[in-house]
């Protein structure tokens, strides 16, 4: 505290000598009180009744006042009144000074708002410790007083500091897709400071990354990881990696960051709108809901939260699961299932779980959720840190145009150049080299607003490469009723036995005016196809306006190819495929 | 809430038994408990027989314990959780790090 105000307050808690308002209408009295009061070393300021009592007090503002009760022009009960009320929040005691006795008189003096009385004669003793208890009394709340405010001006500054460390966090934060109109969320504006965090973001391709999470610990320690947090999601996600890639590299920096426990409950999910699926990694949060049709799913958590393993014990393993336009996915923390009613239950799972049984079919199930849970909390209201996401399956083209953060390169890289890169047995099956490729590519100024199309090209052709070429893998597998499980299944089998296997991509770019070609040419060392009579066909359908899902392309994702790319050529025993992309701003 | 200790048996193990709500009020005795002992001991055991609830931050503090115990070399058995306490421990897969039973 710096304020004079508040310097003379302690000045004036802690100093010996007070002074001290008599008022005594009896002339004699007051000599014989001033002389007592006076040889306790106080200062003494007299009034002869009420009205003088009052004004003395507002112009010389005593520590104690000793009031006689019976006064003319205004009585000591009045004018004990007047003096309280002047007096606001500082105590300033009040001694009645009474040749009453009745208890009702006595009493009379203590309603008024006297702290005390002293009867007629007056005993020089009773007076002194009666004057050194009032000014303990005084000192303590003065004391209390002081300490007060200075609480309420820490808390004043610690709100300011929070206001901007959530300005910086929001700069951070805030260029996520969570207005997209298959997302649904619930957060209060300083959650942050719940430690809580909510992420959205689209990859290059369109697939939409999502991240719940909750720190440990409220305020600024919970804060403080949530910055890193989002620099990585969004820098990555945007850049293309996948779930495992950022997921690993957000464990890695808040295990470095955080002091030994503390960490951060997380689910993160990938959408791909293209291919109907969700990849699903959840660590330490309460079981997650995905809305089939009818059915409700629990996914419950298997890993471990971000930031306690290092890295080589992290598993980036997740769920994945196939969803139908209009199924939804559900995550929250655990202030959802923690929210408690007046009476002190816990909302709980079943109650969620059984909630969500009842209305799953309702369009306006995310708002019954929440509307519910603020109710079971009751008058006292929910806690701030109800935090929650329902993210729902829609056709791509509805998902309309979602911004997201675009890097601008601030140097200007070259137009003509040619790089081929190779894949080996284990680097297939550890690494995913579409983000770097990526990298490369956009560095072509004016490439960049074109990131999308060609993120969709290199992952289609390596995908392709790698997963029927490689991995021999029959797209056709996915359809069958477990299929979806048995071909990942299959995938991860297959990973793990590669031997004298490669995928060699190599891209070409020349440039000319505002645009230029790119060229990807991508081998693989799979068995390859028979293409001749697939070419055929596309020939016949004018490739360029084939659906994605065209019958006898499925699987290869050419109709997808074709619909970018102004080229499409496979050589070898099927095992080459060469695209061309002509751009032009 | 309190927090005890005892000396297992043959003096290697200290038992810690903490009672009623295990959460961030408890950090300074919880650390007092395994720091002020005349540790560190081969093994640890958390008695929660009488814990009615956790945080994350109790989470939190037990990945304190593990890592002032040796860290991934930490022998820490957690026992006689009920099922409030299990359910926390279960749901952020604390059996990885931990021995529950």
């Amino acid at each position: 505290m710096s304020s004079p105000a508040n310097v003379s307050e302690v000045d004036r808690g802690s100093k010996s000598t007070l002074k001290i308002l008599i008022a005594d209408d009896n002339h004699s009295d007051r000599l014989i009180l001033q002389t007592i009061v006076k040889r306790q070393n106080h200062t003494v300021v007299t009034a002869v009744d009420g009205v003088e009592a009052v004004e003395k007090f507002t112009e010389e503002r005593p520590d104690i006042v000793l009031l006689d009760a019976l006064m003319p022009r205004k009585d000591g009960f009045e004018a004990a009144r007047d003096i309280k009320r002047l007096a606001g929040e500082d105590l300033i005691p009040i001694i009645f000074l009474t040749s009453l006795s009745d208890a009702e008189s006595l009493a009379k003096c203590l309603e008024a708002g006297g702290d005390d009385f002293l009867s007629k004669p007056y005993n020089q003793i009773i007076l002194q410790a009666k004057i050194k208890a009032f000014d303990r009394m005084r000192k303590m709340h003065s004391t209390l007083q002081l300490q007060r405010d200075q609480i309420a001006e820490n808390n004043k500054h610690l709100l300011r500091e929070q206001q901007v460390a959530k300005t910086v966090f929001d700069n951070v934060a805030h260029l996520g897709c969570l207005g997209a109109v298959n997302i649904q969320h619930l957060l209060s504006p300083l959650s942050v400071f719940n430690g809580d965090v909510l992420l959205a973001c689209q990859k290059p391709s369109g697939d939409m990354h999502v991240l719940l999470g909750d720190f440990t610990g409220h305020g600024l320690p919970a804060a403080i990881g949530a910055m890193p947090l989002a620099e990585i999601f969004y820098g990555m996600t945007t850049k293309g990696y996948s779930l495992a890639n950022i997921l690993a590299e957000i464990n890695q920096k808040l295990k470095a960051i955080l002091p030994v426990g503390f960490f951060c409950c997380a689910c993160m999910v990938e959408l791909r709108f293209e291919q109907k699926e969700i990849e699903i990694w959840i660590g330490g949060l309460p079981e997650c809901f995905l809305l089939r049709g009818d059915t409700l799913e629990k996914i419950k958590s298997n890993h471990l939260p971000l930031g306690i393993l290092k890295a080589e014990s992290f598993d980036t393993s997740t769920y994945r699961y196939e969803m139908n336009d209009g199924d939804r996915f559900y995550m929250w923390s655990d202030g959802i299932i923690e929210s408690t009613s007046p009476e002190g239950e816990l909302y709980g799972e079943k109650r969620l779980e059984t909630m969500v049984e009842q209305h799953i079919r309702s369009k306006e199930l995310f708002d019954t959720i929440k509307q519910e849970v603020i109710s079971f909390a009751g008058e006292s209201g929910p806690t701030d840190d109800l935090t929650m996401v329902e993210v729902t399956m829609i056709p791509e083209q509805d998902l309309g145009v979602v911004s997201n953060p675009q890097t601008i390169a601030t140097l200007h890289g070259p137009k003509q150049w040619e790089f081929s890169y190779r894949l080996i047995d284990d680097s297939l099956a550890n690494f995913d080299p579409i983000p770097l490729l990526l990298q490369i590519v956009v560095e072509v100024p004016g490439l960049r607003s074109f990131t999308g199309q060609i993120f969709t090209i290199i992952s289609e052709l390596y995908s392709n490469a790698l997963d029927h070429g490689v991995l021999g893998l029959d797209s056709k597998l996915k359809s069958g009723s477990d299929g979806f499980g048995k071909y990942y299944r299959m995938r991860e089998e297959r990973l793990r036995k590669l031997e004298n296997d490669y995928i060699s991509i190599r891209i070409m770019h020349t440039g000319y005016g505002e645009g230029g070609r790119l060229t990807f040419r991508i081998e693989d060392s799979g068995a390859g196809f028979d293409f001749s009579s697939r070419m055929e066909t596309m020939a016949q359908n004018n490739a360029a306006v084939l659906p994605a899902n065209a019958g006898t392309f499925s699987g290869r994702g050419i109709s997808l190819l074709s619909s970018l790319c102004s080229r499409i050529a496979f050589e070898g025993r099927g095992n080459i495929a060469e695209v061309d992309f002509e751009w032009e701003i | 809430m309190s927090i005890t200790t005892n000396r297992s048996g043959d003096g290697s193990e200290l038992v810690i038994s903490i009672k009623g709500r295990f959460d961030f009020s408890s950090h300074q005795e919880f650390r007092d408990a395994y720091e002020n002992t005349e540790g560190p001991f081969s093994s640890y055991q958390i008695d929660m027989a009488e814990t009615t609830y956790l945080d994350s931050s109790a989470l939190g503090m037990l990945l304190l314990l593990r890592d002032y115990a040796g860290g991934d070399n930490a022998k820490i058995k957690i026992m006689n959780c009920n099922n409030d306490v299990r359910k926390i421990l279960t749901i952020s897969n604390f059996e990885q790090l931990f021995n529950i039973q």
